[in-house]
């Protein structure tokens, strides 16, 4: 049986049918990317898989266990990191006090009324920001960061539990196109290290055909096909809702 | 002849500054790419002239008219449209609504757009005019959003990011919109991370990096320069 | 049956007023995104015109003519406020205009005095319908389904403004994203004055309509803004039949409570807003709030740092010189800085919620109050000494926190802050209403510290110990993990909820928290002054401690401190005057309009300034 199994999962708002039988497995070590058109369900899938929306039908198991009716912060106790096309950090903290929350809350101190938050977990905090590159701007406040940055930091704070699955919302939007081949390349490391599933959304095609192993296509709602990435580029259906002819992304332009 | 003029100008977000003496020009009817990285500045550069930032000091002329430091509902009257990053059509109103709120009168020096003339450059507006713009799909969306703008009749249309966050199927029929409109004679500055589709509509460029203007030529010119791209663009 | 029809009518034509005052505040929120808190004035203002106008103009005419006068004449005044006091702030954080309908409030309380005079007015009926009609065998006033009439005329012209109109599309378009607006060439700045007259001049009509039935008195503005609060949060911020419908809903319900359970009437309002939160958070008409859509407190803050060792040395040395008061302060300057010190407590808990938290709470009273009537109850009916009662003091307080702040938590931005000022008129109808126990007008006399602590000075130093300490608890807090969890989850919710934690249970939590700090503070009130008084839980009571830290400035924990103790002050040199209210409302204006970082913010600004000076050279 694979790591994390979804089946059948549908929802709809008001009569527009937003997610339609999707099913799909994932394995550990395995970058899977879901691609799609906008509109085409991506979002929805992801806030199904990460309990903000709650389906009307269907089952996502991880390593066997019904995630289903779980909220969000249940999700990750289970061992699910998550990553936001927006980026979420905590603007008045400082990057390390960023990690040393999730670190908090994975310890159960969230509530803890005595004691120097900042002083708790601060040595695991700084080797997180050293695997993802950003030990050397720990102690500088998080607004102040660059975009690319805040996306390494959500990277971090998303390892602090030791995720088992991390599911990644268009984890490059809004960088640099090396930056976003970058950052994938480090997310990709990580994966083959620790063993850890990631299903990502991702509207660069030069970083999911680099670095995802297989590819999900939405349309409409609906699983339009399954794949490796050189069997999804090929496929005919793909390329008319959503590839195009290929001359605005990778070599086809260039 | 020269539409628009930036000569100088600098902007600042609260203390932070943004924009060191950014100056460029753009000729009537040519299409211009303003490109660079995520931060770079090139969204606060459209800010700044449509006045939705207002530049601390330089100078933004228009059709030969200084349009600095006039709130933004003057600059679009002066015959600038704005069509944001993030596409912010009212998803509370119906299509048509939404067409509404962007109606200014004709005027003689620009090509004059009616709800009709729309419904024809981008056919799935009529197919869901009575739809809330919040129903719409994303490449429907990005389409209203330049239709509502078109409905303003303007000399100039500024697009924040186009290519942003939409397939590239949707990508491509958004280059075909943008030289429909170059064959109209609206001129048209285009802010973008993507070169092959900047590539695709704009005869020159622009390459922005950190507030200040890098680099400025042809679209060929920087195809024959990967030293450029490379430094500035990284890619 | 006739009975009950009778009724339904008398509650819909109570809900006429009610309906035309949370519409216009709803439109004018809906685009300028400000909750102006002077709505209830501007519906008072209505209906002191109208009685005005009436007197002058006679007959049928004369009594329709003056109602549309009182509103022309209230969207006047209300354009004019828009231009002078709201304009030039526009751009400041949502909460300093906030703050600054609260100076026009005051304002208006004390011009409407100096016009009006003290004594509350009744109305002339309406000429043609002073009869009542006998429906199914009841007598129902005419004017009651004149209201009722009135009410629906109104609603069915809005909705043809704004569904069938140019200008309402784009007020409709404005309420969403107004910048863009403005960028597709509509002048926004005449188009938020239009919405503003247009909003005051629904209160105005609104007041002016009911006047036959209710009269014009001072206490109105106040009076009808709970109601109005909870019909909106009811209703659906922005939505005008939203209004319409938790009009209705509330008024009718309230005619039928009166006559099942009189005593029932507030409690029951406040329970049909608890179905209808728990099931509909965003009203039975709202939309979703945008996460950080608005209530936000300004801009991100720079991270906690621990205090430096000059900063210690300053904290000791203000501490120092505030035990030295009674030495040199005199009698007067002891009583004075007790109450600074008080003060300063009470400003700081609500900082921890407002501004550590995010969540701005416009009924931090209840808990000042609730703290200060748990310490008299105790003393007045179980001989409670003063060394306990005030250990329950913010116990008690909690207590409601706790009650108050499961309700609360669920919302954010505006409808926190409706919510909270709504709970605590509840809190303050209650001990006003429930004479037996707590004396309503007339108070609790006679609670006094014990034996030991008798003398002031001794007191004094009591307060300062025990003041000093809850601000120096409440800054401590600030720095532990649940501190930090609470400012995590003001910065993001959502990466709040993704690393696991309970978001809303931090934050109730850090509400009763802060609650029993001001309890706290109003326990130690209660035993200065020897007796408590209903306006320690008045809405007034809430915005003081809101102006205090708005003075001193949001973003820094000193700030609270810093506003308490000038607005303490100034308040005492300026309750000498006659037109105090007057004086305070146009100084918060002004203070508003000029420092828009508040005393603190300003300090910081000048700090970093010449930081940034020694830098660059």
């Amino acid at each position: 049986m694979s790591f994390l199994q979804v089946r059948n999962l549908a929802k709809s708002f008001g009569g527009v049918q937003a997610v339609a039988d999707v099913s799909f497995d994932l394995g550990k070590g395995e970058l899977l990317a879901l691609i799609g058109p906008n509109g085409a369900g991506k979002s929805t899938c992801f806030n199904l898989l990460y309990g903000n929306l709650r389906p009307d039908s269907g089952s996502v198991k991880l390593d066997g266990l019904e995630l289903i009716g779980l909220k969000p912060r249940r999700i990750w106790r289970h061992g699910v990191g998550r990553t936001f096309q927006i980026t979420a950090t905590y603007g008045s903290m400082s990057v390390v006090e960023n990690v040393q929350m999730a670190l908090i809350s994975d310890a159960g101190q969230s509530i803890r009324a005595y004691g120097r938050a900042s002083n708790l977990h601060r040595d695991k905090a700084l080797s997180l920001l050293d695997l993802v590159g950003m030990a050397d701007q720990a102690d500088r406040a998080t607004n102040v960061l660059a975009y690319g940055d805040l996306k390494r930091l959500e990277l971090a704070i998303a390892l602090a539990h030791d995720p088992k699955l991390m599911l990644m919302d268009e984890p490059t939007a809004g960088m640099a196109p090396r930056e976003r081949l970058a950052l994938m390349a480090l997310t990709a490391n990580i994966v083959a290290d620790r063993g850890v599933a990631v299903l990502f959304t991702e509207h660069d095609m030069d970083v999911v055909f680099e670095h995802a192993h297989r590819a999900l296509v939405l349309n409409r709602g609906k699983l339009l096909a399954e794949g490796s990435v050189d069997e999804v580029r090929a496929n005919a259906a793909v390329q008319e809702v959503y590839l195009g002819g290929g001359t605005t992304f990778g070599e086809g332009g260039a | 002849m020269t539409m628009l003029e930036l000569a100088n100008i600098n902007t600042y977000y609260g203390s932070a500054h943004i924009l060191h003496d950014v100056s460029l020009e753009i000729g009537s009817g040519e299409v211009v790419a303003l490109l660079g990285r995520n931060g770079a500045g090139k969204s606060t550069t459209m800010k700044s002239i449509i006045g939705l930032v207002r530049p601390a000091s330089g100078s933004v002329r228009f059709s030969g008219r200084e349009i600095g430091g006039m709130p933004p509902y003057e600059i679009c009257r002066n015959g600038i449209g704005y069509v944001p990053e993030e596409r912010r059509i009212f998803s509370d109103l119906t299509v048509f609504e939404n067409l509404e709120v962007g109606r200014r009168p004709a005027r003689s020096d620009a090509p004059s757009w009616t709800v009709e003339r729309l419904c024809e450059l981008f056919p799935n507006l009529a197919e869901r005019r009575a739809n809330r713009g919040g129903q719409l799909s994303g490449g429907e969306q990005q389409m209203l959003t330049i239709a509502r703008t078109l409905m303003g009749n303007p000399k100039m249309i500024l697009l924040d990011e186009p290519s942003e966050g939409i397939a590239p199927v949707i990508v491509e029929q958004m280059a075909r919109t943008i030289q429909e409109l170059k064959r109209e004679g609206l001129t048209v500055l285009l802010s973008e991370q993507n070169l092959h589709f900047a590539k695709l509509v704009s005869d020159r460029a622009f390459i922005i990096e950190s507030g200040t203007m890098r680099y400025s030529g042809t679209m060929a010119e920087l195809s024959d320069q990967p030293d450029i791209r490379e430094k500035y663009l990284a890619m | 049956m006739g009975f009950i029809v009778a009724q339904l009518l008398t509650g819909m034509a109570n809900a006429s007023a009610l309906f035309l005052v949370a519409s216009g505040l709803s439109i004018i929120f809906g685009v300028t995104r400000v909750v102006n808190f002077a709505h209830g004035s501007f519906y008072m203002l209505g209906a002191f015109v109208a009685y005005s106008a009436m007197q002058v103009l006679p007959g049928f005419i004369g009594f329709w003519a003056s109602i549309l006068l009182a509103g022309l004449a209230v969207g006047l005044i209300g354009l004019i406020v828009e231009v002078c006091v709201l304009k030039p702030i526009y751009k400041s954080p949502e909460l300093y205009q906030l703050v600054a309908t609260f100076g026009v409030i005051l304002v208006i309380q004390d011009l409407a005095l100096l016009v009006w005079g003290p004594e509350d007015l009744i109305g002339k009926r309406a000429p043609g319908f002073e009869g009542v009609v006998m429906i199914l065998g009841e007598r129902v006033p005419a004017y009651d389904l004149v209201l009722i009439a009135f009410a629906v005329i109104v609603l069915c012209a809005l909705w043809y403004l704004f569904n069938r109109t140019r200008a309402g599309v784009l007020v409709r378009a404005a309420t969403q994203d107004r910048e863009m607006v403005s960028a597709l060439g509509v002048n926004q700045s005449i188009l938020f004055t239009a919405v503003f007259f247009l909003g005051s001049f629904l209160a105005g009509i609104g007041g002016a309509a009911q006047l036959p039935k209710g009269g014009a008195d001072l206490l109105m503005d106040f009076n009808i803004l709970a109601a109005v609060f909870v019909v909106v949060v009811i209703g659906g911020m922005g939505s005008i039949i939203g209004a319409f419908v938790a009009a209705m809903l509330i008024s009718i319900l309230q005619v039928f409570g009166v006559h099942l359970l009189p005593q029932s009437t507030l409690v029951l309002m406040f329970v049909v807003m608890a179905v209808v939160l728990v099931f509909r958070p965003w009203g039975l008409f709202g939309r979703e709030e945008q996460a950080g859509e608005h209530g936000g407190a300004g801009p991100p803050q720079e991270p906690l740092r621990e205090l430096s060792g000059r900063g210690r040395l300053v904290v000791a040395a203000v501490i120092g010189a505030l035990a030295l008061v009674p030495v040199f302060g005199g009698q007067f300057g002891t009583v004075l800085f007790a109450d600074v010190i008080i003060f300063c407590l009470f400003a700081a808990s609500l900082h921890y919620i407002l501004g550590i938290g995010g969540l701005v709470s416009f009924g931090h009273a209840a808990f000042y109050g609730g703290g200060a009537y748990t310490a008299a109850l105790l003393v007045q009916y179980a001989g409670t000494p003063m060394e306990l009662a005030l250990l329950l003091a913010p116990l008690g307080a909690g207590f409601a926190a706790m009650i108050i702040g499961w309700f609360c938590v669920r919302l954010s931005g505006v409808y926190f802050a409706m919510l909270t000022l709504a709970f605590a008129q509840v809190l303050w109808s209650i001990v006003f209403q429930w004479t037996d126990l707590t004396g309503g007008d007339d108070g609790i006399l006679g609670v006094w510290p014990s034996q030991w602590a008798s003398d002031p000075v001794v007191y004094y130093y009591l307060v300062l110990v025990l003041g000093t300490g809850g601000v120096l608890l409440l800054r401590a807090m600030a720095h532990t993990p649940f501190g930090y969890a609470l400012r995590g989850a003001r910065d993001s919710a959502l990466r709040s909820e993704a690393i696991g934690m309970n978001v809303q249970f931090i934050q109730w939590m850090s509400f009763v928290f802060a609650g029993a700090m001001a309890g706290l503070a109003g326990g130690l009130f209660v035993f200065a002054k020897g007796s408590v008084f209903p306006t320690e839980l008045e809405i007034a009571k809430s915005f003081d401690a809101l102006i205090m830290v708005f003075l001193g400035g949001v973003q820094s924990l000193s700030g609270p401190i810093a506003g308490a103790s000038v607005f303490t002050l100034l308040q005492d040199l300026l309750s000498r005057f006659e037109y105090w209210r007057l004086c305070l409302g146009l100084l918060i204006i002004a203070i508003v309009i000029l420092f828009p970082g508040g005393i603190a913010g300003a300090g910081n600004w000048m700090r970093s300034r010449f930081s940034r000076a020694e830098v660059s050279s």
